[in-house]
């Protein structure tokens, strides 16, 4: 007898930005009950971190799930060094409360960087339902933005911005929800999916025009199962844990300043993890 | 008065050379120390010991066998009514359980049953002693188990025996529960653990690792698939204090910190990718073996102090003695009657002293320990390492999701005394259902939810 370990194999990989790569696994039980806003621990190799990523999008008949990522430390390079045909050490989920979606009438989308795709299943259920679903999209450049066709066809209205002006508005995200906000929009609901820093700013400008918001926080994950805590928050001063609770929050009530400390807990082991990592593979290649 | 022979020891590694790695620190007995430890036993008539153990191995029995050198009988006895003796010989709590009884305390010192056990289940692993585990009947049942900790190995490896298809989910990537992410190298090697499952593999039970249920599969859908469910999942999840500063950076629970370094391998970090912040003062919070466990551990990463920071006395401690006694002779420095009401930050957000409340003992409360009272007066601690050792709550993702599944109001799965939950063919063991018990009460609830789960099934067909 031998232990029962789901395939977990990688159907397809693209590279679908520098360093940002979309990957579909082949991981029945997860497809088959997947929801917007619900994420998935993945374990590269036996040496591996267990790492949160975001549910993109999924096929319950077909079996796949499809995560997007970034590749900036040792687990999300080591995960796109795998090739479509290898399999992943470990993919558990779906984890995470799902979005809850409903007809609410005018929403606001906002996603920046790799997490437009992360906001993309969101929005499209939200387009689903009814609602009058307005986009933007933010990345530091041109060629770092993702996802913008999906994204439109899931939106009414959609905002292009990048940090250097090379596609859209130069300048950020916030910016156009500002903008927006001031101009009299008063959608009932916002979500934003992105960088702690943007969801920080994004969160400022809602409270500002008295807009209810919602993020989709991104702390540090270990178990995802509610066991260590790893990822606690703090929302309307409570401690509460990101795998089971969230990872929507009211963005209102986020204790964005102590989850912009939490990120950085470790650092410098990140850089060192990084740098040996990547000497190796200069070395002897991947797998070497 | 009749003259007994003082107890033999168990050979421990010395504390200088221990504390600078994360191999184990009991070495277990020789041939020739069992033999000598066996033959104190009185081989009482009576057995007040095996109704201390919480799946009743016959103890006289077994160590009858040691005495006569039959050591292979002696691991087939444990065998049959504990799955993984090389654990619970290592982990449980002996001088609370079956030592207690032992009629040799009235004499002087107890029968070591623990290094015993030990000793046989080493012996068998080292000779590689291979008990036939398949079952000689089949029957037709189809049975989950949710978790494959100390509780659901025991229904699971009971099931399997009697003849049912068994399969066993697992959330993490790894089986044994707290026995992989909890208890630390030093205490419970991790290739006896994996050592001690490969038996539920050759049992023929199907181990799906990643399927957190509840989530990937819920109960409901469990149930058209599966004539019983048991859940076993636990009480792996951390309280808080609810102070000021607790989301500081390297304020850990027990649960992550022992989880980062058991399971993760953070220790070995850079080889495994998983990093732990390693403090150079750090204090645990509580007096219960899980704090034992971080102390130490903390120790092993290279702390230059370490603290047990805890609100009663020595006296009261929950953890094990002979765990208090590794940590003491370990260095690690206890600080008694005080209790955390603040953790003050550096400036950067990470935790830099912690401010402590001086406490008295007065009357005994609920739990028959004196209750401690807060003075005025507080202390601080220099830190730049807290873990947080204070206990768990049940892990409330299953009742969450599964509203049938009724809980108490400490969130606790209800149970008759048989292990049935008000679902209808769901049962539950464990620290789910106990809030926090050691090892073997999982085992033994274990033993009892097994039993109802063949009759009630027996009694449908």
């Amino acid at each position: 007898m031998k232990l029962l370990n789901a395939k977990w194999q990688i159907l397809r990989k693209h590279s679908i930005a520098p360093n940002i790569k979309e990957m579909d696994i082949y991981a029945p039980k997860i497809a088959k009950v997947a929801r917007p806003g619900q994420f998935v621990i993945v374990m590269v190799d036996e040496y591996g971190e267990r790492i949160p990523l975001t549910l993109v999008d999924w096929n319950g008949s077909e079996g796949w799930i499809r995560v997007v990522f970034a590749e900036v430390g040792v687990s999300t390079m080591k995960l796109g060094f795998l090739d479509s045909g290898e399999s992943i050490y470990y993919v558990s989920g779906p984890l995470g409360v799902p979005t809850h979606i409903d007809k609410f009438g005018t929403v606001v989308v906002v996603g920046g960087g790799v997490a437009i795709a992360a906001a993309y299943p969101i929005a499209k259920a939200l387009k689903e339902v009814g609602n009058k679903v307005i986009s933007i999209i933010g990345a530091k450049t041109s060629n770092l933005l993702i996802y913008e066709e999906k994204m439109q066809s899931v939106s009414d209205e959609l905002y292009i911005s990048t940090d250097d002006g090379s596609r859209g508005y130069r300048g950020f995200t916030s910016h156009i929800l500002e903008n927006l906000l001031e101009n009299g929009l008063r959608p009932s609901l916002i979500w934003m999916v992105g960088p702690t820093i943007m969801m920080k700013i994004c969160s400022d400008i809602a409270k500002k025009y008295n807009v209810k918001a919602i993020a989709s926080l991104n702390p540090i994950m270990v178990c995802g199962m509610g066991m260590c805590g790893a990822c606690r928050v703090k929302v309307a001063g409570k401690i509460r844990f990101t795998c089971f609770e969230g990872p929507e929050f009211d963005a209102l009530n986020v204790d964005w300043d102590e989850l912009l400390l939490r990120l950085k807990m470790y650092k410098e082991e990140e850089q060192l993890s990084l740098k040996l990592f990547l000497g190796k593979v200069m070395r002897n290649g991947y797998n070497g | 008065m009749v003259k007994v022979k003082p107890r033999v020891l168990m050979p421990k590694r010395n504390p200088i050379e221990r504390i600078r790695d994360f191999n184990e620190v009991t070495l277990g007995y020789s041939e020739k120390e069992a033999l000598e430890e066996a033959s104190r036993c009185l081989q009482c008539p009576n057995k007040p010991c095996v109704y201390g153990c919480p799946v009743g191995i016959d103890i006289p029995r077994f160590i009858k066998f040691i005495k006569e050198r039959k050591y292979e009988e002696a691991y087939k006895l444990i065998k049959s009514c504990c799955p993984i003796p090389a654990i619970t010989g290592r982990v449980c709590p002996q001088e609370k359980q079956c030592e207690k009884l032992c009629t040799l305390i009235r004499l002087g010192e107890p029968i070591a049953i623990g290094a015993l056990e030990r000793f046989v289940a080493d012996w068998a692993q080292e000779q590689g002693i291979f008990i036939e585990p398949k079952s000689n009947v089949s029957r037709n049942g189809e049975i989950a188990i949710v978790g494959s900790g100390p509780a659901g190995i025991v229904v699971a490896s009971d099931l399997a025996r009697l003849g049912y298809n068994v399969t066993l989910f697992e959330a993490l990537h790894e089986p044994g529960g707290v026995l992989v992410y909890g208890i630390p190298e030093f205490r419970l090697p991790k290739r006896i653990v994996r050592k001690e499952i490969s038996y539920l593999i050759e049992l023929g039970i199907n181990i799906e690792l990643g399927v957190l249920i509840g989530k990937t599969i819920s109960i409901y859908d469990l149930l058209d698939e599966f004539d019983a469910v048991f859940i076993g999942a636990g009480a792996g999840h951390p309280r808080f204090l609810e102070i000021p500063g607790e989301n500081l950076n390297y304020i850990y629970t027990a649960n992550e910190f022992l989880t980062r370094i058991n399971l993760m391998k953070a220790y070995l970090f850079p080889k495994y990718d998983t990093p732990i912040y390693r403090g150079r003062y750090v204090a645990v919070i509580g007096g219960g073996n899980t704090a034992m466990d971080a102390a130490r551990s903390a120790l092993r990463l290279g702390a230059e102090k370490v603290y047990v920071v805890y609100r009663r006395t020595r006296k009261e401690m929950p953890a094990r003695e002979d765990e208090i006694i590794n940590a003491e002779e370990e260095g690690v420095e206890f600080v008694f009657l005080v209790q955390p009401v603040e953790f003050i930050g550096s400036g950067e957000g990470s935790v830099s002293k912690i401010k402590l409340m001086k406490m008295i003992l007065g009357e005994l409360d609920e739990t028959g320990r004196p209750k401690p009272i807060p003075t005025n007066e507080t202390i601080e601690l220099q830190v730049d390492s807290v873990i947080n050792a204070i206990g768990f709550n049940p892990n409330p993702i299953i009742p969450l999701t599964t509203p049938e599944i009724k809980t108490d109001r400490k969130g606790r799965i209800i149970v008759d005394k048989e292990g049935r939950t008000t679902m209808l063919n769901v049962y539950a063991g464990g620290d789910i259902v106990i809030g926090e018990g050691t090892v073997i009460e999982a085992m033994g609830w274990g033993r009892i939810v097994a039993q109802t789960i063949h009759r009630d099934i027996s009694t449908k067909k």
